[in-house]
């Protein structure tokens, strides 16, 4: 299951990354794909990006609001908002695991052999802060003279927007250069740190600062594709505990808003087949004893 | 390989929220939103990924 999961967020990348006419163009994708917004976190004003990023998209529409209003536009960012809920209602944070190309690049960086560590759960709620504060109220409360806002989670913290966008921009157009400002050195900093993080601990940025994850976090008791634990075939043995990228201990909390929905407890931890996929409450997949049954030996990679 | 359960409680709630969402995002699409947010997709914001 791994190994589809893998292709599966190639595949996803490709298709929000798909504009490569811009080592000639120079600049970004302007075509009416860009309406769509990108299930996954993937900086908009990446080169490549064929997709709007939800997170940026709904910060600039609430920076700008007051002046919307004042010219008669009544732009609530629901049209956003609203697709960001029917995904989320629907996947969940499966979206986190299968279609985000940060998640992915986390993914990858964490398998370059190293000593690993854990992170503190407690760090799991700033997310949320994140998302409140960042996303939210500072865009829509802290304004210029001129009513305008800043995308206050873009400017101040994305690394995905450093990585996909600052860095490719610097390099495409090499004027830019000269107006590189502090700013840019300090996301540089925030990037390389998430970059060691992930190496040495398994998803950092999607479990203590993604504002997308904590918004399809929300959604942990009302989605539709969702595991569920069969408590009579659980026998506590915590196989699934590490597996999972996440550092969710699934038998203790099956229903825990950080689960990603990758399978990796239902196909290489559990042995008991007491982990069940469902969709909208009917069970469609469990694998049987036999398939998950490790062979002696068989090592796990956290 | 694939077990189906004889009891099984489909899950309504997520259809309860799916439909709010839905209804929020038709009302985006009537307020022209998607035509505000291809105007700011076009647009590279240097200052949002930190260059000038």
């Amino acid at each position: 299951m791994e190994f589809y999961r893998k292709w599966f967020q190639v595949l996803v990348l490709f298709i929000t990354n798909s504009y490569w006419a811009f080592p000639f163009t120079k600049s970004i994708y302007q075509g009416p794909l860009k309406v769509i917004c990108s299930p996954g976190l993937n900086c908009y004003s990446c080169p490549a990006a064929a997709m709007s990023c939800p997170i940026g998209a709904i910060q600039q529409m609430l920076l700008s609001v007051r002046v919307s209003w004042a010219n008669g536009q009544t732009y609530l960012a629901l049209y956003l908002v609203g697709a960001l809920g029917i995904l989320g209602s629907i996947f969940g944070r499966m979206i986190c695991g299968w279609a985000c190309p940060f998640g992915f690049l986390q993914d990858m960086l964490h398998k370059i052999p190293s000593r690993k560590f854990n992170i503190p759960r407690v760090l799991r709620f700033l997310k949320y802060a994140i998302l409140g504060l960042t996303v939210f109220i500072l865009p829509l409360t802290i304004v210029s003279e001129m009513g305008l806002g800043s995308p206050w989670f873009c400017k101040f913290i994305c690394p995905a927007g450093t990585l996909e966008a600052g860095l490719p921009m610097l390099m495409l157009q090499p004027s830019l250069q000269g107006v590189v400002s502090t700013l840019f050195y300090s996301k540089l900093v925030i990037l390389i740190a998430f970059i060691i993080w992930s190496i040495i601990a398994s998803r950092p940025f999607c479990r203590t600062t993604c504002p997308l994850g904590a918004w399809y976090g929300l959604f942990k008791n009302a989605k539709m594709i969702k595991l569920v634990l069969d408590e009579d075939k659980c026998t506590k043995c915590n196989e699934c505990h590490p597996v999972c990228p996440m550092g969710v201990k699934f038998n203790e909390s099956p229903n825990d808003s950080e689960c990603i929905t990758c399978l990796r407890c239902m196909h290489e931890g559990c042995q008991f087949g007491a982990i069940q996929l469902q969709i909208g409450g009917i069970p469609v997949h469990s694998p049987d004893i036999r398939q998950t049954a490790k062979k002696p030996g068989q090592q796990i990679n956290k | 390989m694939k077990r189906i359960a004889p009891h099984f409680k489909a899950d309504k709630l997520p259809l309860i929220i799916l439909a709010i969402f839905l209804v929020l995002f038709s009302i985006g699409l009537s307020l022209d939103e998607p035509s505000r947010v291809l105007e700011q997709a076009w647009r590279i914001c240097y200052s949002c990924i930190g260059i000038g």
